[in-house]
Formats: structure tokens, C-alpha cells, sequence
């Protein structure tokens, strides 16, 4: 069995972030694999390795086994329902999953929402007894009410000035979304020390962080 | 969706090509056999069962049975484990059979996959179930026998992580008694391991600072025997008590078996509440993503028979280990014999493949020319290997032509 600890990182925006708190918890990551094309890195030091996946395939490396760890978004987890350890919210890349329309927006009798997350919205709909077709799109999603492919679309907002630019308003906040620890089961028994040792440090780095 | 193109199964089933068997049969065999010897029988009961007995009592949530109808239209199902059944059989053919029983199975189960990974539709389970006993002894009993099993299988990096429905039952309904909301949705969140979850639903419910800072510390409840005595002073519960006391009697006939290396405590861990009814455990291998073994009390089942006992037991996912050991497959020829022959020898090759299997070796016969006899046994002189229409064997006789069985005894030299 391999004794470092497989960690699956997501590529692009989040990835950053989450270096950094990994260095700011005392791992000595170094900061040229922010742009880096390198797949795996090795980080003997701290005793891990990282993979760089697409933040959709996080879950499924934990989930595998492959991965022991990994760093991934609530709004995938919710996404993909994943049997994986949810351990620590990171704090990280904050944004919120919002329901969206134009601003004259009225109930339409075929309810269309388009989104880049078909169980999130179709759950969320179905919970408040509302039955709606919903049509997964994988990008541009603002496109959709402004064409007549939808009359809503289900996003994540960070900023809203997307929405804003294209004449957009959120109509619900479904939920806040933040970056997640997760844990493979059979690591998080198998690799206990290593993974609650990361888990307290990153928890300590964290409370520090939030008592400025 | 689309015709099946010829070569096509159904989703999540396999098959089992024969180095594969011989490794599948090998494990199998360890395994039952290291059950055998701690008094555990073996026992085999049908593919099939109605969905309204062993169906409906059958942990397998309804969503992932596999159900037809029979030409009655009674509902069956494809059984989904083997505990239901062996309760149905304990509490008829077995009532008047003295307890505790003590069975063993290896069997084919089938559940309706879903998106959880890992998941077939058909796997084997090899386990057993102890009926009769609600001892500490008898849990210590399954969990030591789940150990001894995995180590005959061949499996040498493990762990076992054991825990207790009790013991959160008891500590919520102490902290939590005016809430029932609470106390379900915290379970939920920590079945389905959302730890981020639980701590946030735990700080919205705002508790005193020292029940909402113990009821978080559960989460770090894991580890050896401390383990027993840390949860200890974290509750005052009755129920919550007498269940750490019984994990506690479990350690102590696991350290008398000389096996608490393998075993680690883990109090967040909970199987599923309205099935099991006291310890419950899990089992890990390195370098495998899922566990490897399940198992726990579950002392309601064989009420739902009509003998109401208490009843423990575990399934270890055979499958599973194939991925994790050597051994099984050869491909080598070793102990294998070839013998050919023409017509002229056919009676006396049939007669030596005969004395050959009597004495248990694996002897094939083929009928060949003169020009491929000489070939094969140039071959085996030559110290090659001696293949035959694709296959490796170790020896080779010939019964071909007017030399018989050979002047130098057929090549019986390997």
C-alpha cells in the first residue's frame, strides 16, 4: 500500500485558493505548480502527492480510491452524490447556487430550467412540489432565458455581474456553496493519523484565518 | 435503448473466466473451510424468495431489489443477501434446533445498481451468522472469525473499525431529548458522512457550550480502547452506557483472541438504524477503495420469522478480494499430461489418461498424425514447452503409430 496520501486537487479557479491554504497550514507546496500542465505532482516532504482533475471528477478519484482525499465544491458534491467522508469545510472559493430569470419573469404553464446541475435542480424543484423539465446545459447557462430555451436557469453566483451584464436577477438562493475536504472511506480508516493530522491543521489554519 | 450487440451483458454482472475461477474457488474454499473450523455449517438456500418475507426484512432498501412476478403474480425477488433467508430458514426448517446456530453460506446476491460506485449486480458474499447468543462473546466471536476469514483469504492489510448504534442513540436522546427533529437529522448527516453537515446543524441548534462541544468530539472518536474510556465520559445515559460497556466487553475477548492490532473503535460509525440493533462493524484493505467486509447485530430480524432472537453475523465481499490477492491461476502446464494417439493406441491411451486421473492428475487426450507426435516429442526433448492447440503441458505420451506406447516409455520424462 502506498503511505503517501493520494490528494485529488481541482484545476483553475479553486486550485489556488486552496494551495494557498494548504501552504498557509505549513505544507511545503511549492507555488510553480500553479501553472504548471504536470498532471501529478509528488511533494515527498509532506509525505503526499497531488493529482490535478477536472473539479467535476474529484469526487469519483476519492470516491475509487485512487485519491485517499480531495479538495472539491459543495455544489459537486451535491451534484454528484458521491459515497465519500465530507470532513472540513474549507471556507474557500464562496459562492451560492441561486435560481435565476429575467426580471419580468411569470409563471409559465411547461416550466423549463436549464443548468449545468440536473440532480441539484431537479431535487430542489420536486421538494417545493414544482414540476419542471430540466434541460442540462454545459456552459453559458445565462444564454438560456435570454434565447427562450428556459424560463430559469439554475447557476452559481459568485459576483452577480455576469447576471447583471446580461440582464439577469436571482430570483432564490438555493444555498451557499464552499470548498470541501473529502475522504475516501476505506483511507479514512486505513490512513486515520495522516488524514486527521491534515484535517486539524487545516481546521487550526482556518480559525486563525477567521479572528482577524 | 439499442438492441444488445451479441457479445453484451447486462449492466453490473460478469463473467468469470477460469483463471479467474481458480482464484474465485481458492478464496472460496480458504475461507469456508477457516469457518468450518470454528463449528460454523455450511448452508444454501434459493436464488430466489418472495418479496414479502425476505424481501420486505431484508436490509436492501426497495429501490435496489431486483423483482418479478411469478406466473401467479406474486411478487419474488433475486436475493440480496444471505442474512434474510438464513433467518426465514432458523425460525422454520431450524425452530426447534437448539441455539445458538451456527451457519455459514457463500452465495451469489443481486441488488439494482445505482450511481454508488463499485456496486455489481452480482457479487459473491461468503459469511456467516451466529443466532441465539446476545453475548459481548458472540460479537467478539463474528468479528474475530471476519478477521481469521480475511487472513485465510489471503488479504494481509486490514482493518476492522467497530462501533455501536447505541452508544449515539443514547447520547443525542440525553442531549437532545426535546428535539426528535434534531436527533434524526444529525443521524442522517452522519450516514451519509457529512461531517461538514452535522457540525453545522449542531451549532444552529444552540445547545450549551459543553453538550454542543461533546456531542462534536464524537467525530474524533476513533481509535483503540481509550476510545471506550473518552466516550465513557461523555455520557450519562443509560442506553448510551450500557452500549460502550458492551464494546468494552467486545475489546476485551478481541485482546483475549490476540487480534485488537486489526481493530480500531469508531463511534460515528453507523450502519444502518432500523436494521441493525447493536455493534455494528466494517472492514478495510489497503490498496482497496470499498470495504471489504460488513457485518453487526441485528437482533430484530428473526422476529419478523416468528423466533424472536438475538443474532449476529457478517458477509465478507468475495468478490472484492479477487482484485486484492495472487494466486489461483497457472498457466504454466505444471501436472498436466498430454497423450496422443491414433486409432491403433486409442485403447491404451484411453486406459493411461484413465489411470492418470484416478491418480489425480489432469490428463488430455488427442487424437494427432504421426508427424505431430514426433513434433511434440522432439519439443519435450528439445526441453521446450509442449503446447497443443494453445494449451501448456508438462508431459507428453504417445500412443501413435507402430512404436506404441514409445520405446523410452512415452517421453514420461518431464
Amino acid at each position: 500500500m502506498r503511505d503517501t496520501l493520494m490528494v485529488a486537487m481541482p484545476k483553475g479557479r479553486i486550485y489556488k485558493q486552496a494551495s494557498q491554504l494548504f501552504r498557509d497550514a505549513g505544507l511545503p507546496i511549492p507555488d510553480d505548480f500553479d501553472d504548471s500542465r504536470k498532471l501529478i505532482f509528488d511533494v515527498p516532504d509532506a509525505g503526499m502527492s497531488f493529482i490535478m482533475a477536472k473539479p467535476v471528477d474529484v469526487p469519483t478519484y476519492v470516491e475509487y480510491g485512487v485519491a485517499d482525499i480531495g479538495v472539491v465544491g459543495k455544489d459537486v458534491l451535491m451534484e454528484e452524490n458521491k459515497d465519500v467522508y465530507e470532513l472540513l469545510d474549507l471556507g474557500i472559493a464562496k459562492c451560492r447556487m441561486s435560481v435565476i430569470g429575467l426580471p419580468d419573469w411569470k409563471p409559465v404553464i411547461h416550466p423549463r430550467v436549464a443548468t449545468k446541475y440536473p440532480n441539484v435542480a431537479s431535487q430542489y424543484f420536486r421538494e417545493r412540489g414544482q414540476q419542471v423539465e430540466v434541460i442540462k446545459l454545459n456552459g453559458s447557462i445565462e444564454l438560456a432565458p435570454l434565447v427562450g430555451l428556459a424560463d430559469r436557469i439554475v447557476d452559481m453566483v459568485e459576483t452577480g455581474a455576469t447576471l447583471r451584464e446580461n440582464g439577469l436577477v436571482e430570483m432564490e438562493t438555493m444555498f451557499d456553496v464552499t470548498s470541501r475536504l473529502i475522504a475516501n472511506r476505506v483511507s479514512y480508516r486505513m490512513k486515520n493519523e495522516a488524514i486527521q493530522a491534515l484535517c486539524d491543521r487545516l481546521q487550526q489554519t482556518l480559525q486563525r484565518g477567521a479572528r482577524p | 435503448m439499442a438492441k444488445p450487440r451479441g457479445f453484451e451483458k447486462p449492466a453490473g454482472v460478469k463473467d468469470y473466466l477460469p483463471h479467474v475461477v481458480a482464484k474465485l474457488r481458492h478464496i472460496e474454499q480458504q475461507v469456508l473451510e477457516c469457518m468450518k473450523r470454528w463449528g460454523y455449517e455450511q448452508i444454501m438456500t434459493p436464488t430466489m424468495e418472495y418479496y414479502d418475507t425476505v424481501g420486505v426484512a431484508s436490509a436492501t432498501s426497495d429501490s435496489k431489489l431486483f423483482k418479478l412476478l411469478n406466473n401467479r403474480g406474486t411478487t419474488l425477488v433475486l436475493r440480496s443477501d444471505m442474512t434474510a433467508p438464513i433467518a426465514r430458514v432458523a425460525a422454520s426448517l431450524l425452530k426447534d434446533a437448539p441455539l445458538p446456530l451456527r451457519l455459514s453460506y457463500h452465495a451469489n446476491v443481486f441488488r439494482a445498481i445505482e450511481e454508488e460506485a463499485g456496486r455489481e449486480a452480482e457479487f459473491f458474499q461468503t459469511g456467516v451468522e451466529l443466532i441465539g447468543d446476545p453475548t459481548p462473546e458472540a460479537d467478539a466471536e463474528v468479528v474475530a472469525l471476519a478477521i481469521a476469514s480475511l487472513q485465510a483469504a489471503g488479504v494481509s492489510r486490514f482493518k476492522i473499525a467497530i462501533g455501536h448504534v447505541g452508544f449515539l442513540n443514547g447520547l443525542l436522546e440525553e442531549k437532545l431529548s426535546e428535539s426528535a427533529e434534531a436527533q434524526r437529522e444529525l443521524k442522517a448527516y452522519l450516514l451519509s458522512r457529512d461531517h461538514v453537515g452535522y457540525r453545522e446543524r449542531l451549532r444552529s441548534l444552540g445547545l450549551p457550550e459543553q453538550a454542543e462541544r461533546e456531542l462534536e468530539d464524537i467525530l474524533r472518536l476513533r481509535g483503540g480502547q481509550e476510545t471506550c474510556r473518552q466516550a465513557k465520559s461523555l455520557s450519562g445515559d443509560p442506553a448510551a452506557r450500557a452500549a460502550i460497556d458492551h464494546l468494552c466487553a467486545i475489546w476485551d475477548v478481541l485482546d483475549a483472541y490476540g487480534v485488537t492490532e486489526h481493530v480500531l473503535i469508531d463511534l460515528t460509525m453507523i450502519g444502518d438504524f432500523s436494521y441493525y440493533t447493536g455493534m455494528t462493524f466494517e472492514g478495510y484493505a489497503a490498496d482497496l477503495g470499498f470495504p471489504v467486509v460488513s457485518g453487526g447485530r441485528y437482533d430484530n430480524l428473526l422476529a419478523q420469522f416468528g423466533r424472536p432472537s438475538p443474532a449476529t453475523g457478517f458477509a465478507l465481499k468475495t468478490t472484492r478480494i479477487l482484485d486484492l490477492v495472487d494466486g489461483g491461476a497457472d498457466e504454466s502446464g505444471r501436472g498436466r499430461t498430454l497423450i496422443g494417439y491414433d486409432a491403433a493406441g486409442r485403447a491404451a491411451a484411453l486406459a493411461e489418461a484413465g489411470r492418470l486421473r484416478a491418480e489425480g492428475l489432469v490428463a488430455v487426450t488427442a487424437q494427432m498424425s504421426a508427424e505431430e507426435a514426433g513434433a511434440l516429442e522432439r519439443a519435450l526433448q528439445a526441453g521446450g514447452p509442449i503446447l497443443h492447440n494453445g494449451a501448456a503441458y508438462e508431459r507428453f505420451e504417445r500412443f501413435v503409430g507402430s512404436t506404441g506406447k514409445g520405446a523410452d516409455g512415452g517421453g514420461k520424462h518431464a
